[in-house]
């Protein structure tokens, strides 16, 4: 009864075609711009900036780019932290070897060494599936691990390994507050987001589905597994490798190659289990819920503790987070594969349809 | 049915929501949050260091607070990740915190970039950038007591005071054995150097963190056969390189680690395999008869109030967690002298405070450091403000000292303290402070 169509005649191919058909959702998606753009830099503290905003808004991006690669086109992938690495670690070189570097070209290149590593890596997608092309991107990470830490061409020579930019600004004006970070990210999460559905919904993004529901079957209908597989590849590791530019550039300021380890590949590939697999909404809803549950379980288990009378350290904190991680993924993969974004269209399903049951 | 539903979901979404509302500091409360681990590969040796650093600070509660102004901190598990320490200070920044200590060299080095900008002292006793001790350009790091150019120095100094001279080491080989990380890279500099003027060989031997794989870098010491080991390694890396130097034969007796790679945790697996292992210590060894360590089992431990086991009180880790926590309150209290006696300070004002420290033996004494200690006096230019040391040896029971106090060559360590600070001053386009922004 909320959700009703009715009456919502298109009259052009142009507006049968649009992302939004429904004019709620259309209003709904203005609403959450409005939200994003213009309520939060307004009413949001510089705690919410710093530690759920602006991580939310670069994971939400690499998100949408491992759901490419592992939700749409079907191929495990556990190197995402390689590919953040490398896009990180790319665009520091252009940033800081060519003098008068502007941001967004240095975060575009960082991008483009990623896709190359990517499409490298992905090659042995062509020949393995399932595990063993998990246990070949696996290979990416631990050699990304290794390029970083002992080729010391990438760190600019430094000492330590550990590098750092500052004094960012696009097109004069500066990166420096919390607002203008979080706006910064907000754009290029919005075009990554367009760009990505758009590509979803085309003939590429069919490809890649068919390849994903049987590869043979696709292959036999025309559809080149090369082709397909290594431009998912490409696209995922080009938003993957920006989303690692823009972590280490705009979240971190300063880092070392430690901080892409395998940890960020299995965060990226839970937040995509959980925020569901084949959807650009899930790649959102994931990361919004690994952002939030860290914060929320440490304030609210003291919290809880506290009523019954124990005091919680930080270890019980830190491993309970891995416990209801694994819990979830468990429980998500059993009960509802398609993740969150599943239950969101169901519940819309049941907005349509109420107060009858279906 | 649904009554218990609707509850529950509206207890949690207000956890929820309170959750994210940053939490008002209340008057007369000075906050410090304490970026630790106890969980992971290094969760062995930053235990005992959170322990000592939380029971201070309860000391200082009992005792009134500074000057009546309550103390209250908040402990974040980083599991030595720079990215997650990165977050555990950006959470805890909106509560208006004191300094920020990281106890991880990688963090240090992603925090002093934000430091600056959101006006909090950054306190790294014992660690972090060897360079920050520049205070004119590094205005907001405090690495206090020694950095590990000190350490290295004053371990090489040992070395060549074991083979008789420096002219003696002309033609030895030196091995290092690190963490790769920044942690871990941060000597080789002030080593090379030293290498260069003396005419020794340094090998570098890095060790892929977490460092519980050791065996072909054990192998390559027993091929290489070097005069001395020098062990940089933190966590389960250490007890592991001492189990494979007793593996592969190496005399232990000939290794030297570095302050954090010569405790109680490195070598009670290891017990009497590890005896004649050296290691630097910052000023404080194991000291289980100081006065403070006496204070905090008879205030804190024997009224159940202690953080950890009591049997830990008193041990190497554990001090140094105690003694980064009294120099950062020694700092709020300089501070107050300045800007107001029983005022909470802001980040700005224990900045000033920290580089206006002067801890005189007298003041440490009464603070029950005893012996333990010696006078820091930081300013301006200075923000290490001391740089003694001593080694001790593990018998198989205990730690010794075995070496008078030792200070790190100045003629070589302050040229490259300044060519180092200011590469970074180049690179960040920062101006050196003078001499009338020293008053700020």
């Amino acid at each position: 009864m909320f959700y009703r169509e009715n009456g919502q005649l298109k009259t052009s191919y142009q507006a049968d075609q649009q992302i939004f058909p429904i004019a709620q959702d259309r209003w709904f998606i203005l609403a959450m711009l409005l939200l994003a753009f213009v309520v939060a830099p307004l009413l949001a503290t510089d705690y919410w900036f710093s530690a759920i905003l602006i991580p939310f808004v670069i994971m939400a991006m690499a998100a949408i780019g491992v759901n490419i690669l592992v939700g749409y086109c079907g191929q495990i992938s556990l190197g995402s932290g390689a590919f953040m690495a490398v896009g990180a670690y790319g665009a520091y070189n252009f940033f800081a070897r060519v003098p008068d570097m502007p941001l967004i070209p240095a975060l575009i290149l960082g991008g483009l060494c990623a896709t190359v590593f990517g499409v490298l890596f992905g090659l042995p997608s062509l020949r393995v599936r399932g595990l063993y092309l998990a246990v070949a991107t696996l290979a990416a990470q631990f050699f990304a691990d290794w390029m970083f830490l002992r080729i010391k061409w990438f760190t600019l020579d430094t000492p330590s390994g550990s590098v750092s930019v500052s004094n960012l600004q696009v097109f004069g004006l500066p990166i420096e507050s919390d607002v203008s970070k979080y706006l910064f990210c907000l754009t290029l999460l919005c075009l990554v987001a367009l760009l990505a559905k758009n590509l979803v919904r085309g003939a590429i993004g069919r490809e890649w589905m068919a390849i994903r529901d049987m590869d043979v079957a696709a292959a036999v209908i025309g559809i080149r597994p090369m082709y397909a597989k290594l431009s998912a590849f490409a696209v995922s590791s080009f938003i993957i490798g920006v989303a690692g530019a823009l972590w280490a550039f705009i979240y971190m300021g300063s880092w070392e190659p430690s901080a892409f380890s395998v940890n960020e590949s299995f965060r990226l590939l839970f937040m995509v289990i959980i925020g569901g697999l084949g959807s650009i909404m899930g790649g959102f809803l994931g990361a919004a819920f690994i952002i939030l549950l860290p914060i929320f379980l440490n304030q609210a288990l003291p919290f809880i503790a506290g009523m019954v009378g124990i005091e919680i350290s930080t270890t019980v904190v830190s491993h309970t987070e891995l416990m209801i991680f694994g819990g979830l993924i468990v429980w998500f993969l059993i009960v509802e594969p398609h993740g969150l974004a599943k239950l969101w269209s169901i519940g819309k399903q049941k907005m349509r349809v109420w107060p009858f049951p279906y | 049915m649904k009554k218990p539903v609707l509850l529950l979901s509206a207890l949690l979404s207000a956890v929820m929501l309170s959750s994210v509302s940053p939490v008002l500091a209340q008057s007369k409360e000075q906050f410090i949050p304490v970026l630790s681990y106890r969980t992971g590969p290094y969760a062995p040796n930053g235990t005992p260091w959170a322990n000592g650093f939380v029971d201070y600070l309860k000391l200082m509660n009992l005792k009134g607070g500074i000057n009546n102004v309550k103390i209250t901190y908040e402990e974040c598990e980083t599991g030595y990740d720079t990215a997650r320490s990165v977050e555990c200070y950006e959470r805890l920044k909106s509560k208006k915190p004191s300094f920020v200590q990281t106890l991880s060299t990688g963090a240090t080095f992603a925090i002093t970039e934000k430091a600056p900008g959101d006006k909090i002292p950054v306190l790294t006793v014992g660690y972090g950038r060897s360079e920050s001790a520049d205070g004119a350009v590094f205005k907001w790091n405090f690495p206090i007591a020694g950095t590990y150019w000190v350490a290295a120095d004053t371990i090489m100094q040992a070395i060549a005071k074991k083979e008789g001279g420096w002219d003696k080491l002309k033609g030895k080989k030196v091995a290092l054995v690190y963490h790769d990380s920044p942690f871990g890279k941060e000597p080789i500099p002030l080593i090379q150097e030293r290498a260069r003027i003396h005419g020794f060989e340094l090998q570098l031997l890095p060790v892929t963190p977490p460092g519980v794989e050791q065996k072909a870098t054990w192998l390559q010491v027993r091929q290489a056969k070097p005069d001395y080991v020098v062990l940089w390694g933190w966590g389960v890396m250490n007890s592991t390189a001492i189990k494979e130097a007793q593996a592969t034969g190496y005399a232990r007796e000939k290794m030297y680690g570095v302050w954090w790679a010569g405790a109680e945790q490195d070598v009670k697996d290891v017990a009497d395999g590890a005896k004649g292992y050296n290691a630097v210590t910052i000023q404080h060894g194991a000291e289980p008869n100081a006065d403070i360590v006496k204070t905090l089992l008879a205030q804190i431990h024997a009224k159940g109030q202690g953080t950890g086991p009591k049997e830990e009180v008193g041990q190497v880790l554990y001090l140094r967690g105690v003694m980064s926590a009294m120099i950062g309150v020694e700092g709020i209290r300089s501070a107050q002298e300045r800007f107001g006696k029983g005022k909470v300070m802001t980040g700005e004002q224990v900045r000033w405070g920290l580089e206006n420290l002067n801890l005189t033996q007298p003041k440490l004494d009464a603070l029950g450091f005893k012996g333990v200690m010696r006078p820091i006096s930081t300013s301006c230019m200075d923000h290490m403000g001391a740089a003694w040391t001593r080694i001790h040896t593990w018998d198989g029971k205990n730690w010794v000292f075995t070496s008078d106090w030792m200070q790190a060559d100045e003629q070589i360590l302050k040229p490259l303290v300044k060519a180092t600070a200011d590469k970074y001053a180049a690179e960040k386009k920062l101006t050196r402070r003078t001499g009338q922004d020293c008053q700020s």
